[in-house]
């Protein structure tokens, strides 16, 4: 247990002081900074203004963004370590393999969740001060889905980082996920359904298993209960489960997604030759 | 203490440890010698637990390295071939090893001070920052203040002037007694007081083994 905060917290250090994590920490307050620069909070779009429709821009452009941030940073966390003998060096210490790993997912995680749920809060702040009122059920809810998104992203990005040979083909394989999961999915779907060889249930099905697709209707189901942008794929969602249960799942599925993902990487690192 | 079996490692094609039979005791010192790509870091790298064997086994009072690595490495003080990149600074290198180690801070700072490197003085530099001779005294000080059984130098003089080295092998001479000390190198004539014992590696087998 000691060990495993030791390296966690050794590892958040480490990376606070990266260059990355200036640029990272930068472009999310920049883009709460810019919003209020903007006048987001008193233009009156689609029904929502103020705080609330901030929060969904910001969530929006997050949720395209953060997981390419994630996965480029942390691609090469072992892989990297691995090539540069870092790990040589620090593993020939009486630590665990599990607390080695595990350790620094945890200082992983707080490094990418701290500034994006700290831009959100300095958002309200500035808002609340500004005499916005504040919704807060979109703020828990979105705290929720930016924990689950960076779990989720977080675990492919030490999967990956497990079993790759060198840094660059771990970056490469991170942009292709990414570029994947953004839009392909989307245009083969949509393709898919245009064919209109399979059905409905399983396209939408289909989609739903992308961790981006879920962040995305969950993102604004609290705007729109009904879905009703989402067209036919609401009809299905909420015709299987009530609202509450689909937040729910938006915030548990990419959580275990996640978990699964670092378990496995876990797995591969113990199982592999270490230098 | 330490028991090399039948090793054999391949990396792909390459046979980079060919059925390696060996032994190492108390109060052994040994320098361990070959050409280049001979096999020597493989097999330190083995007796570490850091590869899988293609077949045979290391067996370290009596524990494997990989399955009771923690254990096994309770007793093991190592230096690398070469120093790594370690982005932590010196202060938190050394809360690393002192915590997860459990190896006193002051005792590192004292043999590092026998090694003429002064450490308060770049406390918060980080590793990388050192110049190389400075970051293998860092590694060389850390090595003894974890008091092992077993120390495995890889090679550990390359950056060091010549004043250096004489601290260093002074120190490994008030050091050695009860232990076994591996010694990667390739100047024999450097650590010839220091050793009782000389293997000499080539293509991945042991092809001479001397006490002297
Ligand atoms: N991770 C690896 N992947 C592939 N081949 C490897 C790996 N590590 C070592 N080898 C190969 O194994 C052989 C032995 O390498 P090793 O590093 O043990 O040599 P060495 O005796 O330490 O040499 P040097 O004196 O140059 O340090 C070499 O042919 C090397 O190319
Ligand atoms: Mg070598």
């Amino acid at each position: 247990m000691k060990n495993l905060s030791l390296i966690a917290y050794l590892d958040l250090k480490e990376s606070i002081r990266a260059k990355w994590f200036v640029v990272y920490s930068l472009v999310f307050g920049g883009l709460i900074a810019l919003f209020f620069i903007a006048g987001v909070t008193e233009s009156q779009v689609m029904g929502f203004s103020g705080l609330s429709r901030l929060l969904l821009m910001y969530i929006q452009i997050t949720i395209v963004i953060l997981p390419i941030f994630i996965l480029i940073t942390t691609v090469r966390s072992i892989s990297g370590d691995r090539d540069s003998h870092v790990l040589e060096y620090m593993l020939s210490f009486p630590i665990s393999l599990k607390q080695y790993y595990w350790g620094k997912i945890i200082g992983r995680f707080i490094t990418v969740y701290l500034p994006v749920i700290f831009a959100m809060i300095i958002a309200i702040i500035y808002g609340a001060f500004k005499g916005a009122s504040i919704p807060w059920d979109i703020f828990f809810l979105y705290t929720g889905l930016l924990f689950a998104m960076s779990a989720a992203f977080l675990g492919i990005a030490f999967f990956i980082s497990s079993f790759v040979k060198s840094s660059e083909v771990a970056l490469g394989i991170a942009f292709f996920i990414w570029i994947f999961l953004l839009a392909f999915i989307d245009i083969a779907l949509i393709s898919l359904m245009m064919q209109q060889r399979f059905n409905e249930e399983l396209i939408i099905f289909m989609a739903m298993i992308n961790p981006m697709e879920i962040f995305r209707v969950a993102a604004i189901s609290l705007f729109d209960p009904e879905l009703t942008v989402m067209g036919p794929v609401a009809f299905y969602i909420l015709d299987s489960m009530s609202q509450t249960v689909f937040v729910l799942l938006s915030i548990g599925y990419p959580l275990v997604l996640g978990l699964l993902f670092a378990f496995f990487g876990y797995k591969i690192f113990e199982k592999k030759d270490l230098v | 203490m330490i028991k090399v079996s039948n090793l054999t490692k391949k990396f792909g094609s390459n046979t980079s440890l060919d059925n390696v039979n060996c032994e190492f005791n108390k109060n052994e010192s040994i320098a361990l010698m070959g050409a280049n790509g001979a096999g020597k870091t493989t097999l330190i790298r083995s007796i570490l637990g850091y590869y899988h064997p293609n077949d045979g086994e290391v067996l370290i009072n009596g524990m494997n390295p990989i399955k009771e690595r923690v254990k096994v490495l309770e007793n093991i003080s190592f230096v690398p071939q070469l120093p790594p990149p370690i982005k932590l600074s010196i202060d938190e290198l050394m809360q690393y090893i002192s915590v997860g180690a459990k190896v006193d801070r002051d005792l590192i700072m004292h043999y590092a001070n026998e090694m003429k490197l002064d450490v308060s003085a770049n406390l918060n530099k980080s590793f990388f920052k050192l110049s190389g001779g400075m970051k293998q005294k860092l590694l060389i000080a850390i090595s003894l203040a974890k008091k092992s059984d077993i120390i495995i130098y890889d090679e550990p003089t390359a950056n060091l002037d010549p004043k250096a080295r004489d601290d260093f092998y002074r120190l490994l001479k008030q050091n050695e007694d009860e232990k076994v000390l591996l010694f990667v190198t390739h100047r024999l004539e450097e650590v010839k007081d220091l050793v009782n014992r000389q293997i000499y590696m080539d293509l991945g087998k042991i092809v001479s083994d001397d006490k002297v």
